[in-house]
């Protein structure tokens, strides 16, 4: 199957600073590929090299089959890009900024002012400078600044980062639109509801390493499973209290309890009930819930993905 | 691939400089209002009232009020006969130029006691000896008979406007568009644009071809201000004059645009800019003449492009000067433009 991004051992340094330590991934044409990981993991350096605005330290990048440090600007025409948090040209209006824009790409691609601003829900705030637009309004131009040139791929840089929820529920449906409509989309993003609803496929990035790689499903069920349930207890238990309980995984401690990795719930949480109390302790806290993409990222790492 | 339709990223890019310049009231005010009311408050406080009189003291004593009197006739001098103590003070401070001591007795000299110094001080002297002397009885043999003529543009204002443009062109190209790089570049935009197939040449040339709308509209607005207010012409040619302006405009461009080559942000620019700009409104005559610097000077004060475009708009418009007689002038401002450029565009940086 023909790679629309193939990366080979990927370095970047600044200094003695390493962002990207050796990283190699291949996105497909037409999925939704995110790059998942806390702040400081090394996504946007990662991002902006596969969009050729940094020159990696070692390492070989393809996009779309081509390098970068051959013939650029043909690449350019080829990609769509949002960065993170981009500042547009204050007084200019939404239907200029994207008239502007659409004169850097070749008039028989681009797409038309107008239909992009009806699809990205903008026609009403045609005429109103950049400037007083609102957070999700900005973000939803700077995604349309990115379609405008009807790119084979699409760059997003922490699309949601500093939205209100209505507004992100709005551009993840934008997003999953563009996927429907084949486009591959490349991502980052330390949000894990926001991986897992969008992307067909995930990298978890730690310290600008890849350490898992898969469906947002596989990671999960190879990292734990499906099924969490979150115990505590007073009095409080040791861990092996739990050992050998049916149809658990894993156990880690979680604040004053422990969260349990299991299969079956309906098979586990009798057995843990009934081992409660043959230990003759009462429950304070008893959550079955899914498991998520942070889960993946704690149990691989120890360490949550948004530590405040 | 060649991107779009020939200069249609290049005028969309110039249409859109335009619009969001004439959005911003700051921006309009500091390019066309502010000089001015700079040629409105120098040209009022430095308006010609006649020629300025010469204050001259008498000390009192004997033959004082005598000698008083011959010099209040003189109507270049302002005579006042003061005690010793305070004429000497007086002529400490500037305030008066020159102190005439009558003679205690007969016979003795007068007095003359000045600051050789002051440039005006040998001419009082002259000027005061002569009534003192023929109202002693002198007789001047040869008859005389004065004519006067103003000479065309010889007023500080006719001096000052176009050092005003001179510093406009400046101010529009490092406030208006050197800033405004740095500025794109600190809020990511100029990555954004990079990001994109446009030709990195189309966004610098973006601002040469708003300038190319913007000079002339703030030479025609200066000097027909001046005009109506000052009486201020232009003597030579006015286009010769827009001709100078628009490359004065495109060296100051170059300037501009080497300030805003690797500055990361607004405050860099902020201190480069006052750099650049600061010496040349000092050195290059916009409000006095740079003739009052050391002779030593004088060489490299004329390879500022600021102090070519001076030259070379005053030789233009106050002395009606042909624009092809400002070869030396010309020539340092393409070389500044050229130079400026060719570096800017090699090491200026995009992220």
């Amino acid at each position: 199957m023909d790679a629309a991004i193939r990366i080979e051992g990927l370095v970047k340094r600044y200094g003695d600073l390493v962002a990207v330590d050796g990283l190699d991934l291949e996105v497909r044409r037409g999925e939704c590929f995110g790059l998942l990981g806390p702040n400081g993991a090394g996504k946007t350096t990662t991002i902006e090299i596969l969009e050729g605005l940094l020159a990696p330290t070692a390492g070989t990048v393809q996009v779309l089959g081509r390098q970068w440090d051959r013939d650029p600007q043909a690449l350019r025409a080829r990609i769509g890009v949002a960065l993170q948090e981009t500042k547009l040209f204050d007084r200019l209006t939404v239907e200029e900024t994207l008239c502007l824009f659409r004169s850097f790409y070749s008039p028989g691609t681009a797409l038309q002012v107008e239909s992009l601003l009806d699809e990205m829900q903008l026609a009403e705030k045609r005429a109103t400078w950049v400037m007083k637009l609102s957070g999700g309004q900005r973000q939803r131009l700077a995604v349309a600044l990115g379609l405008i040139g009807d790119p084979e791929v699409l760059f997003l840089d922490e699309p949601t980062t500093g939205l209100d929820p209505q507004s992100r529920r709005a551009l993840w449906d934008t997003i999953a639109a563009l996927r429907a409509r084949g486009k591959t989309v490349v991502l980052t993003t330390h949000y894990m509801d926001e991986a897992e609803r969008l992307c067909d496929r995930v990298a978890i990035v730690d310290h600008g390493k890849a350490i898992a790689l898969g469906t947002p499903a596989e990671l999960i069920d190879q990292n734990g499973g499906q099924h969490l349930v979150e115990v505590s207890t007073e009095p409080g238990l040791p861990p092996e209290a739990f050992a050998g309980l049916s149809g658990m995984r894993a156990i880690r401690a979680k604040g004053d309890g422990f969260a349990l990795s299991i299969d079956e719930p309906h098979v586990a949480l009798p057995a843990l009930v009934a081992r409660l109390t043959e230990h003759g302790v009462r429950p304070t806290r008893l959550v079955s819930r899914t498991a998520t993409l942070d889960d993946v990222f704690l149990a691989l790492t120890g360490r949550t993905l948004r530590e405040d | 691939m060649l991107g779009g339709p020939v200069g249609g990223p290049l005028l969309a890019l110039s249409g859109a400089r335009i619009k969001q310049f004439l959005r911003e009231p700051g921006a309009l005010f500091w390019t066309f209002g502010f000089p001015l009311l700079i040629t409105v408050a120098l040209g009022t406080a430095f308006r010609n009232q006649g020629p300025a009189k010469s204050h001259v003291a008498v000390i009192a004593g004997p033959g004082s009020g005598i000698a008083a009197s011959a010099l209040a006739d003189d109507r270049g001098i302002e005579v006042a006969i003061l005690d010793p103590d305070r004429a000497v003070r007086r002529l400490g401070t500037g305030e008066i130029v020159l102190v005439v001591v009558p003679p205690g007795s007969p016979g003795l000299p007068f007095v003359y006691r000045y600051d050789p110094s002051r440039p005006d001080a040998a001419a009082v002297r002259r000027l005061v000896d002569e009534r003192l002397q023929r109202q002693a009885g002198r007789r001047d043999p040869l008859p005389t008979r004065d004519e006067t003529a103003v000479a065309r543009g010889a007023r500080y204002v006719d001096w000052l406007v176009p050092g005003l443009l001179g510093m406009q062109l400046l101010n529009g190209a490092m406030w208006g568009a050197a800033f405004n790089i740095v500025n794109a570049r600190q809020r990511k935009l100029l990555k954004r644009l990079a990001a994109t197939p446009m030709r990195r040449s189309h966004y610098l040339l973006s601002f040469r071809v708003s300038g190319l709308l913007f000079v002339p509209i703030q030479v025609v607005v200066l000097f027909a201000f001046a005009r109506l207010t000052f009486g201020v012409t232009i003597h030579g040619s006015a286009i010769a004059t827009l001709g100078l302006a628009l490359l004065g405009s495109w060296s100051f461009a170059g300037l501009g645009l080497l300030c805003a080559s690797r500055a990361q942000n607004s405050e860099t620019a902020n201190g480069l800019i006052n750099l650049i700009t600061l010496p040349m409104m000092v050195l290059s005559g916009v409000f006095f003449s740079s003739s009052r610097f050391p002779h030593f000077l004088q060489p490299v004060i004329r390879l500022l492009p600021m102090s070519a475009l001076n030259e070379a708009l005053r030789n233009v418009v106050n002395d009606g000067a042909s624009i092809f007689a400002q070869g030396y002038p010309i020539a340092v401002l393409a070389g500044w433009a050229l130079v400026t450029s060719f570096v800017a565009v090699r090491i200026f940086r995009w992220t």
